[in-house]
């Protein structure tokens, strides 16, 4: 288990150096989120100001974007440099390259994230300060259920044709529950009337869904990645 | 059996306050209820392919994938020109429709997956319909938190005899239907695989 553990750790310090020192997706993902919700703006703003309560769906919707972006190039830039076969081939377990991959992706995606999530406020007038504990581990567990799913989808993706298609094509209905899960929690907590009950509903909901995906994915990525 | 329907629903009653529309209910009801059980079909036999990798199931799967999204298609269908008359309006946001669409989208992407995937991609498309499948409840829960109009299930059983009889019918027609349906397709792809082996082998 420590080894597995291990192994994990160490792919995705591989990747996080790998984006530390180029910084492609960290700009380009949170350039895209940016763009995303220049184009919600003109949707959802109504003689200058946001229309109720539409927030925190433009933050999910920016987050799964971004997110979609940057599953399909981390798995996209081993598969150009060859080294995805290297990572099947390594002498580890096959749920510790998911795990490494998965940690990866999570950490980019929160470093999103931390930027996303007060621009959004910012311009949309949402008020984190009313719940901020319960906010933040909304956005933990959606995050967690988006990637956790993504990563799966993506990683035996890579060498299927025409795979930039097909990703959000798979990946949107199948981590729908994550995604809903984290909009109605964050919408019930940045509404008029907040509704906090509600949102940790959803918060227990995105839990068990965490918990029942990653679980599948660890046991499925090994028949699925093959020989 | 199909060219029995359209007699029992004739003669059933008509529905006081829906008139004739309701009747559209006899193939609305069978073709949602084939769905999910094609939709079942399809997520166990992705399971069984992905851990034993046995020919038959993923033959199986392809072939319940497809009739899911076409009896789906079925249901999409003759709910709205129902819900028109019923409910006054086309498509409603309610917890069962949205559940539905989403299930069915699921087997569309599985059947994207399978025609666009290249090589391989049957190993893929398991995974999807048998994620598919781990989803219904977490779909089904997480939007059955907003309100429903929908006629509960429990609607069914309680229907007078004269509308139960045709129901049940055409029920049984879709149910033959998909049997039928599915033993072809499985056939065919059965007969595409050893086509295919004997181009090997000729090949060779």
């Amino acid at each position: 288990m420590t080894n597995v553990l291990r192994a994990a750790w160490l792919i995705a310090r591989k990747d996080f150096r790998i984006e530390s020192r180029s910084r492609e997706l960290v700009y380009t993902a949170l350039f895209f989120a940016v763009s995303c919700i220049l184009i919600f703006s003109f949707a959802f703003v109504r003689e200058g100001e946001a229309i109720d309560n539409s927030a925190a769906g433009i933050l999910w919707v920016a987050i799964a974007f971004s997110g979609t972006l940057a599953l399909g190039r981390t798995f996209e830039r081993e598969r150009q440099a060859e080294t995805l076969r290297a990572l099947l081939l390594a002498p580890v377990e096959r749920s510790a390259v998911y795990l490494g991959k998965f940690l990866g992706v999570l950490s980019l995606l929160i470093g999103i994230e931390v930027v996303l999530v007060p621009l959004v406020a910012f311009l949309f007038n949402a008020p984190l300060e009313r719940a901020p504990g319960l906010l933040l581990a909304l956005l933990a567990a959606g995050t967690v259920g988006f990637v956790a799913v993504g990563t799966l989808f993506a990683a035996m993706l890579g060498r299927a044709e025409s795979r930039d298609v097909l990703l959000p094509v798979v990946l949107y209905p199948i981590t729908l529950p994550a995604l809903v899960g984290g909009m109605q929690g964050t919408a019930a907590i940045f509404a008029a009337e907040p509704n906090l009950a509600l949102a940790q509903t959803w918060l227990s909901m995105l839990i068990f869904f965490d918990a029942v995906f990653i679980t599948l994915s660890l046991w499925t990525f090994a028949p699925v990645m093959g020989e | 059996m199909f060219g029995m329907a359209p007699f029992l629903i004739d003669s059933a009653p008509y529905e006081s306050t829906m008139g004739l529309v309701y009747k559209i209910f006899y193939f609305h009801f069978p073709s949602a209820m084939t769905m999910l059980v094609s939709a079942l079909t399809c997520g166990v036999a992705s399971a069984i392919f992905l851990f034993s990798r046995r020919p038959g199931a993923d033959r199986v799967a392809v072939a319940a994938a497809e009739l899911s999204v076409v009896f789906g298609l079925l249901v999409f269908v003759t709910g709205p020109l129902w819900a028109r008359k019923a409910w006054g309006t086309w498509w409603i946001w309610d917890p069962r429709i949205t559940s539905t669409f989403i299930m069915w989208m699921v087997f569309n992407a599985y059947l994207l997956l399978r025609r666009f995937g290249g090589a391989g991609s049957e190993v893929l498309a398991a995974a999807v319909g048998f994620f598919g499948m781990a989803l219904v409840p977490f779909v089904y829960w997480s939007v059955n938190l907003w309100r429903t109009i929908h006629p509960l299930t429990s609607v069914v059983p309680t229907l007078p005899v004269n509308m139960g009889i045709p129901l049940y019918f055409c029920w049984t027609a879709f149910t033959i239907l998909f049997v039928a349906l599915m033993l072809i397709r499985v056939r065919l792809e059965h007969a595409r695989t050893r086509l295919e082996e004997a181009y090997l082998a000729v090949d060779d």
